[in-house]
């Protein structure tokens, strides 16, 4: 969080446009639609599991949302559409990997697979841009702005306010802590350790769901490639924002600093007139550095 | 409280135990003795509801019980196994109140945790052990004795009538052992029956009122610790003695 902060500050010493209004709402919304999905990563996480398919996820929520609006159905009932499809996938993924014990990386990889594939089956890898009757309420929903923000972020602001008190003050998140800390323990305590899981795969495919959604509404057009290669920038913004990958560590404001961060290094490099090309070294070295950190404070803490 | 008639276990070919009687009263803690594969841990496991045995009967306050983990507890007896089961990313009073967390209701309605009760709730029971524990530094950070205390301050939240400890001074400072035989001291004087199994003969004499020494799933002994001596267990054990 300081680090998004001192980031900022330099920024808008260095860069006249950084600090500009339209700049800083291009970026926070950019950065909204990871850290919306960053939020269910990070849940996952401290379980001491992964989610690779949360890209694909979108992409499939994403075409069949359109393909629904396409037919002239209103945005109710295909945002339900999408969703359903992403809540289908958490519910594979989940009980794949909290019922029969499978690895999360293989199993969600596949998924990775799977839903992407699935997206190009239904879209017939066509571009959908004609979103039907509610066409302007779903551009509204992700372009739109309220009181100088952009939708996406107000959404952002309330899923971490309200995920942070859940991680604070659940029963469930306590019972995601502890099976990342120690799993067997958490079973011998008496805790459904399978069903806990399950739910954080379902919320993770979820939250990947509602910001395909969004998306789609701020392109205004979906194509089967949308959220492509999404999985690693969420997965770096939970990490960078302190989740564990060893499980029992996370926060909802980390996961949101991490989304912001990425989001920031790239619009500042972009603004300091950086190869673009240089953009994936970047971001990739601040992930690395993010654990170095985390590792000296851990040892500080262990000296003590 | 406790009693098994002729309690045997069979894996297949293998006899784990054979014939085995034991009774258990509040307030006493019996240290059972044996050496690797002697039937120990079976017999914790019997107790603690994880096998059903295959042979004899398992009373519990005079009347046949049939033992699941679940049930076991609900009729007052709790196991603290030998690598402590605790969660070391979580506070103490978070791992006492594992599975049991205790919650309040925000504007009557929405459920949430109640960190004030369950950290002042495990300050009290630390207290009552005489462990110098607080309720919200995390397990990792902690010596072996505490964490000790924090895995029988868990046990110890539903008021259990037994206690099963499983190696409780293993792999810890001969101080934190000394905390932890003083944790064993104080439930007994509460009334808590305890099953203690270890391999460190000092400890089971410093605590233990009685002796049960199993051999290759058989009890070769059964006997009050002041009429008994380090080196006639350690002969019992190894076989030396047939049986006293």
């Amino acid at each position: 969080m300081l680090t998004v902060a001192a980031l900022a500050g330099v920024m808008s010493f260095v860069s006249e446009p950084f600090a500009s209004a339209d700049n800083l709402f291009n970026v926070s919304r950019n950065f909204a639609f990871i850290g919306l999905i960053a939020l269910g990563q990070t849940a996952v996480i401290a379980t001491g599991g992964i989610d690779l398919s949360v890209g694909s996820v979108m992409g499939l929520a994403g075409i069949v949302t359109g393909l629904v609006l396409g037919s002239g159905q209103p945005l109710a009932l295909a945002a339900a559409a999408g969703l359903g499809c992403a809540l289908l996938c958490g519910l594979v993924n989940g009980a794949l990997v909290g019922y029969l014990r499978l690895s999360p990386f293989v199993v969600t990889l596949g998924m990775l697979s799977i839903a992407r594939s699935l997206a190009l089956v239904v879209s017939n890898n066509r571009m959908i841009h004609d979103f039907g009757p509610d066409e302007d309420l779903v551009l509204a929903l992700g372009g739109g702005r309220f009181l100088g923000l952009a939708n996406p972020v107000w959404l952002l602001l309330v899923a971490a306010l309200g995920a942070a008190a859940w991680f604070r003050y659940s029963r469930l998140a306590r019972h995601v802590l502890a099976v990342g800390g120690n799993e067997v323990s958490t079973r011998l305590a008496g805790i459904p350790v399978a069903r806990v899981k399950l739910t954080v795969y379902v919320l993770s495919s979820l939250l990947a769901g509602v910001s395909a959604i969004l998306m789609i509404g701020w392109l205004g057009a979906v194509t089967n490639a949308l959220g492509q290669g999404y999985e690693l920038r969420v997965i770096a913004s939970a990490v960078i924002g302190g989740a564990n990958l060893m499980g029992g560590e996370g926060g909802a404001f980390g996961a949101v600093a991490g989304a912001a961060l990425i989001e920031l290094i790239r619009n500042s490099l972009l603004l300091l007139g950086v190869d673009p090309y240089w953009q994936g070294a970047f971001v990739g070295g601040s992930i690395v550095v993010a654990m170095l950190v985390e590792r000296v404070r851990r040892g500080r803490q262990a000296a003590g | 409280m406790l009693e098994l008639r002729s309690v045997g276990m069979h894996f297949g070919a293998v006899a784990a135990l054979v014939d085995v009687d034991l009774e258990l009263r509040a307030g006493e803690v019996v240290g059972l003795m044996g050496d690797n594969g002697a039937g120990k841990s079976t017999l914790l496991k019997i107790v603690a509801g994880n096998f059903a045995p295959t042979s004899g009967r398992v009373l519990w306050d005079a009347a046949d019980v049939e033992l699941s983990p679940l049930s076991a507890r609900e009729l007052g007896i709790e196991a603290v196994y030998q690598d402590l089961a605790l969660c070391d990313n979580l506070s103490a009073a978070a791992n006492v109140f594992l599975g049991r967390e205790l919650s309040r209701r925000l504007f009557g309605v929405l459920p949430v945790l109640d960190h004030a009760a369950m950290r002042r709730k495990s300050a009290e029971l630390f207290a009552e052990l005489g462990s110098d524990t607080r309720a919200d530094d995390l397990v990792r950070q902690m010596s072996g004795g505490q964490r000790q205390a924090v895995a029988i301050a868990r046990a110890r939240l539903s008021a259990p009538r037994l206690m099963l400890l499983d190696e409780p001074t293993a792999a810890i400072s001969v101080r934190q052992i000394a905390e932890v035989l003083e944790l064993i001291r104080s439930l007994k004087q509460q009334g808590v029956g305890i099953l203690l199994i270890s391999h460190r003969m000092s400890d089971v004499f410093a605590v233990a009122d009685r002796i049960v020494v199993l051999r290759r799933g058989r009890k070769v002994a059964d006997k009050p610790t002041a009429d008994s001596s380090a080196q006639e267990v350690t002969a019992l054990i190894t076989g030396a003695i047939e049986a006293a």
